[in-house]
């Protein structure tokens, strides 16, 4: 079944709060203005915009923004003309206050992001974005960690609660091929016509679009993207890659290709600082099963400590350790120090 | 010595747990533990030890000929809410271990002192029980002026209460950091980690710094701290050395610490639930020290009375 009748995938653009990340949540007024008005003028149906780390992410263990998120949002709403605005927040950092808030200042839709376990925080305030009228998604984070049929059985508790599509989201770029098509159907097989399915890649084993087009094979009709790849790790699939390629497959997303050609090279490129890379860090992260977002955390942190950049993520991965758990980094470098210098 | 008699008030794990502690203190004789399920575990330890066990709640409680002179309520802010007044017009203490707070927060080392004679404290959240004594150690030393906590806890340590109601957890602890820590602002982050063997509970301080704040005393008012709370949790300790940085320009201080449970009813994974049960326990202590004192000291008085006709 498709998206909808025009639509066969809807395109999330995350560039604007993923690649908060990659931009060190430096993003400005007339960074979103610029971003929004061509993406959405290329027909790009839902942009998402907020701190990298979801609502309320401003923070010493996530980076404070350069301008409150909030202002963002609304300059984003301002700007589109016919993209929906998306907003991203993770229970046990964000608030239903700040789903009232985005409410408020005219986004129309909110993604809650838990842990691929941890679906059951997020149930209240599932219930309140359906009860603002608020388009509803689940994130199910480091999905690659689950097995599928547990996987399922946490999308239904998001369904349940409200979420009207559940994303298996590879936050590591970890997963290779069949790991994305087998979670995706495990999760179109639970939850049938209940609630959409969604896949949101990286690129740090190189398989962000090669994954997206197989988790569309097996159901999903949503699936996020970055324009030019702007995002954490070496960034998210390529919006614009992803335009071309499913055109050429006969999927039909609406986005008009050399718009978002152009749109990549002439507008989303000159707001990032580098372009997001397969560099030893990003491929290590996929490699390792590490949280994107942790790669400039890692690299400050290795750069203060004068350890290596690399060891970190690796004692990332050892630990086991999940989105969110950032402050934890510092530790891991302040622990490398001491054991060189013993 | 006379003890004074406690009722614990919900027999799930935070109950039970808080029961093995009061069985050891030497001012408390814990003589009830109430709950709503006859099949619960909790009771059923209870009454193994010794403890008078009823499934038949509060209102069992309060018709007893004989009241408990403190209540510990662990059941739910919701139930709480219904109960304070109640144990208040009985002329029970009550010190509350949810998320209702009808009386002042308390975290003993920093505000023990100023409330065990209010009639309903509240022991905030087990993260601001982690981190505002570090806040305080902080501020006492150097004003800080923003603060925030990430308090990491294993997936199996966090019950159906916390899951459901996560964004309290963040607003009644960054609340607290700012009342009782003395941060201008507070921020808290929980985050549940589902990693087997569950992890133990982390917990990171981040304060911020005045530009001329000495990194010694900051530093050594933190140690001081962590030995003072480490007096009543044990498994309380520094992971490292506080770390100091500059962010944006801005002077701050990183605290990373670890809670190891006593094991007591819960895991030692699970120190998120034994720091709540222990400073329970510590401010039931100082309740119980100070209703002692009153009644030798008004013995003391009716003796002489006595005495003298």
């Amino acid at each position: 079944m498709p998206f909808s009748d025009s639509l066969d995938v809807r395109i999330t653009d995350t560039s604007l709060r993923d690649g908060s990340h990659a931009k060190r949540h430096r993003f400005t007024v007339a960074d979103v203005t610029a971003i929004v008005g061509a993406l959405d003028a290329a027909g790009m149906p839902v942009i998402e915009v907020a701190h990298g780390d979801g609502l309320g992410g401003s923070s010493y263990n996530y980076g404070f923004s350069a301008v409150d998120e909030r202002e963002l949002i609304a300059a984003a709403v301002e700007t589109a003309r016919n993209a929906r605005i998306a907003c991203l927040m993770l229970p046990g950092l964000g608030t239903k206050d700040d789903i009232k808030a985005v409410h408020d200042i005219g986004a129309s839709i909110v993604r809650v992001a838990t842990h691929c376990t941890e679906a059951d925080i997020s149930e209240q305030h599932f219930g309140l974005a359906r009860d603002l009228g608020l388009e509803t998604v689940g994130f199910l984070m480091m999905a690659h960690t689950s097995e599928p049929e547990a996987l399922a059985g946490q999308a239904r508790i998001m369904a349940d609660a409200g979420c009207q599509c559940v994303y298996v989201v590879d936050s590591a770029g970890a997963m290779i091929l069949e790991d994305a098509s087998d979670r995706v159907a495990a999760v179109v097989a639970e939850l049938g016509d209940d609630a959409q399915v969604g896949f949101h890649g990286h690129e740090n084993l190189s398989l962000s679009l090669a994954n997206t087009i197989l988790a569309v094979r097996a159901g999903a009709v949503q699936a996020d993207g970055s324009t030019r790849r702007f995002g954490a790790g070496s960034g998210n699939t390529s919006c614009e890659a992803m335009a071309a390629v499913f055109e050429r497959l006969g999927i039909r997303t609406g986005l008009d290709v050399l718009a978002m050609i152009d749109a990549a090279e002439d507008v989303v490129r000159p707001v990032m600082d580098d372009e997001c890379v397969l560099d030893r860090m990003s491929l290590i992260m996929g490699y390792a099963g590490v949280y994107s977002s942790f790669l400039k955390h890692a690299y400050r942190a290795a750069e203060r400590y004068d350890v290596s950049g690399a060891e970190i993520l690796l004692r990332c991965g050892e630990n086991k350790l999940v989105g969110g758990q950032e402050d934890q980094i510092i530790q891991i470098a302040a622990e490398l120090a001491a054991e060189a210098a013993r | 010595m006379a003890k004074v008699t406690a009722a614990i008030v919900g027999s799930g794990n935070i109950g039970t747990d808080l029961l093995y502690k009061l069985l050891r203190s030497d001012l408390i004789e814990p003589r009830w533990m109430i709950g709503i399920d006859p099949a619960s575990e909790g009771l059923a330890r209870a009454s193994r030890l010794g403890v008078e066990a009823s499934a038949e709640g509060v209102d069992w409680l309060l018709s007893r000929p004989e009241l408990p002179e403190i209540v510990f309520e662990a059941t739910s802010a919701y139930v709480h809410v219904r109960n304070a007044p109640r144990y208040r017009e009985a002329g029970i203490k009550a010190v509350d271990l949810t998320p209702a707070a009808r009386g002042p927060y308390v975290v003993p080392p920093v505000n023990l002192a100023e409330h065990y004679e209010q009639p309903n404290v509240n022991m905030v959240t087990c993260g601001g029980q982690a981190t505002i004594p570090i806040v305080h150690a902080v501020n006492r030393v150097a004003p800080v002026e923003y603060a925030e906590i990430v308090a990491t806890v294993s997936s199996a340590s966090a019950g159906p209460g916390t899951r459901q109601n996560i964004d309290e957890f963040t607003r009644t602890t960054a609340k607290a950091i700012e009342v009782v820590g003395g941060a201008e602002r507070g921020k808290a982050i929980i985050i549940l980690n589902p990693a087997e063997p569950p992890l133990m509970m982390k917990d990171t301080v981040f304060c911020s710094l005045p530009d001329d704040a000495d990194e010694e005393k900051v530093a050594a008012s933190i140690e001081e701290m962590v030995t003072e709370v480490a007096g009543y949790v044990p498994g309380y300790h520094l992971r490292s050395e506080p770390q100091f940085d500059v962010i944006d320009g801005r002077r701050r201080v990183a605290t990373f610490l670890e809670v190891e449970g006593a094991g007591d009813f819960l895991p030692p994974y699970a120190g998120n639930l034994d720091i709540m049960t222990a400073a329970a326990a510590r401010v039931g202590d100082q309740i119980a020290r100070d209703l002692l004192d009153t009644a030798s000291a008004a013995g003391t008085a009716a003796g002489e009375t006595e005495g003298e006709s």
